[in-house]
C-alpha cells in the first residue's frame, strides 16, 4: 500500500524576491531514499526560487518582511529570505 | 620574537573573520603532538568512545582553568608549548588578542571512520553549522586557532566555515538549519596548518569519509587589553582616504584596506551586504582606535545628523 511522503526543499535568497539567486539551502526527504546534511554539496540545486516552483516544488512558507527595531537597524543575523517549499509524492 | 601579522591581513580578518596558515608547525612537533596526545594507529581503534577516553584520561593534554594566561597554560618542553613559542604562532596571537591574552578553552576534536560509529551505534554525519559559545554582541572579540597536526585530504571532512559570518549575531546552533551556503570552505590542508577564527564564525566539522582519524586541536584565547594597533601597523595608511562611489569610471579598486572591508561575499542578501560592510568598518574603528575612519561614506551617512 502506498501513501504520501513529504520532501522538504529550503532557499534562502538574495533578497524577499522570489525570482532572486539562491545562496543557501537545505533538503529533507521523508522518504529517505536520498540523504541531505550539512556541507554536503557547494552547489545550489536552483539558481533561483522560480526555478525551483518550475520544477515542481509548491511554496507553503516565506519568511516575512519584518520592520527593524529602533536601535536594532544595523545588526545582521539570521539569513533573512527564507522560502519552505514541498513535493509530495507516492511511497514506497 | 614574534612574526606579527601585517595590516592586509588584519583588514582580512576583519572582512572574512578567518586567517589560513598552511604548514607553519614544523612536522617533527606534528610528530611530537599527535605523540603526546597519545595518538595510535587507526587499526587498533575498535571503540571510538574508549579511545576518546584514553585520550581525555592520560594525553598531555592538560586540564586548563578557564582564564588561564596562555604563557602559563602548556608545560615547558611539551609540544603545545613549543607551538604556541613559533615566532609565526606567537605573531598571530600577539596581533588579533594580544600577548597577556588568557585561555578559554581547549579540547581535542577527533573524527573517526565510519566504522567506528557504526560499531558504536552513533550515526556517521557532518556536524550541523554553528557558532560557538552563545549570543555574543561585543565589539572586542576572542580567536579560536584550529591546529590540524597532519595532512587534512579531501575525503577526511575537514572543518567547513562560512567565511564573514562571524558579525551575525546570531544564538549557537540555530543556524543548523543552513545545510549549504554559497561560499562555504572545507579545510583542505597540509600537516601544521592553522586556521584562525573570530569567536563568531559559522562552521562545523565535516563528514569524514576517509579510514583515517582526524585530529583538530582548537584553542579559545580572549584578550585582557584593547585589541587596538596590536600588529605590525608599518604599512597602516592613516585618515579615511575618501574615494568616488558607484560612479567608479570603471576603474578597478586599489587592492587596499577599503576594498577588503567591501568585498562581498557569495552569500550576502542584497541589503544586508551593506550592512556587512558598516560591521566591518565598525570592526576596524576599534581596531585602529580610529573613531571616525569609513570607507565609501557608508558610516558618514547614517552619522551625518546635519
Amino acid at each position: 500500500m502506498t501513501s504520501l511522503r513529504q520532501k522538504v526543499l529550503v532557499l534562502y535568497l538574495h533578497d524577499s524576491a522570489l525570482d532572486s539567486e539562491v545562496l543557501a539551502w537545505a533538503q529533507y526527504d521523508g522518504t529517505g531514499t536520498e540523504r541531505h546534511g550539512s556541507g554536503d554539496s557547494d552547489t545550489p540545486p536552483y539558481k533561483t526560487g522560480l526555478a525551483a516552483l518550475r520544477d515542481g516544488w509548491r511554496l507553503i512558507q516565506a519568511s516575512p518582511l519584518v520592520q527593524h527595531a529602533s536601535g536594532d537597524e544595523f545588526r545582521t543575523g539570521y539569513l533573512k529570505y527564507e522560502f519552505f517549499f514541498e513535493k509530495l509524492v507516492q511511497f514506497p | 620574537m614574534s612574526d606579527l601579522l601585517n595590516t592586509q591581513q588584519m583588514a582580512e580578518f576583519v572582512a572574512k573573520g578567518c586567517l589560513k596558515f598552511e604548514g607553519v608547525v614544523p612536522e617533527a612537533l606534528n610528530q611530537r603532538f599527535l605523540a603526546e596526545v597519545g595518538h595510535v594507529p587507526e587499526d587498533q581503534v575498535t571503540d571510538l568512545l574508549a579511545h576518546y577516553g584514553r585520550i581525555m584520561a592520560a594525553s598531555g593534554i592538560p586540564l586548563v582553568d578557564a582564564g588561564t594566561p596562555l604563557m602559563q597554560a602548556y608545560p615547558q618542553g611539551s609540544a603545545l608549548a613549543d607551538i604556541f613559542a613559533l615566532p609565526r604562532v606567537r605573531g598571530i596571537v600577539d596581533s588579533l588578542v594580544g600577548a597577556a591574552c588568557v585561555l578559554d578553552h581547549h579540547f581535542l576534536h577527533i573524527t573517526f571512520p565510519k566504522r567506528l560509529y557504526d560499531a558504536a551505534g552513533q550515526t556517521h554525519t557532518a556536524q550541523h553549522t554553528h557558532q560557538d559559545s552563545t549570543i555574543d554582541p561585543r565589539r572586542a572579540f576572542d580567536v579560536q586557532i584550529m591546529y590540524f597536526p597532519h595532512e587534512v585530504t579531501i575525503d577526511m571532512g575537514g572543518t567547513r566555515y562560512l567565511p564573514g559570518s562571524h558579525l551575525r549575531i546570531v544564538s549557537e546552533a540555530a543556524v543548523a538549519r543552513y545545510q549549504n551556503v554559497r561560499g562555504q570552505q572545507h579545510v583542505v590542508c597540509p600537516a601544521g596548518s592553522l586556521l584562525v577564527l573570530h569567536h563568531g564564525i559559522w562552521h562545523g566539522g565535516g563528514l569524514n569519509r576517509s579510514e583515517r582519524m582526524r585530529y583538530m586541536f582548537k584553542v579559545r584565547l580572549c584578550p585582557t587589553t584593547p585589541q587596538v594597533r596590536l600588529w605590525d601597523t608599518a604599512d597602516l595608511v592613516e585618515g579615511t582616504q575618501p574615494r568616488p562611489i558607484f560612479w567608479t569610471g570603471l576603474r578597478p579598486p586599489a587592492a587596499d584596506v577599503r576594498t577588503v572591508l567591501t568585498t562581498r561575499e557569495p552569500w550576502f542578501e542584497a541589503d544586508t551586504e551593506r550592512l556587512e560592510y558598516m560591521n566591518r568598518i565598525r570592526l576596524w574603528r576599534y581596531l585602529t582606535g580610529n573613531a571616525e575612519y569609513d570607507v565609501d561614506y557608508w558610516m558618514t551617512r547614517v552619522e551625518n545628523e546635519h
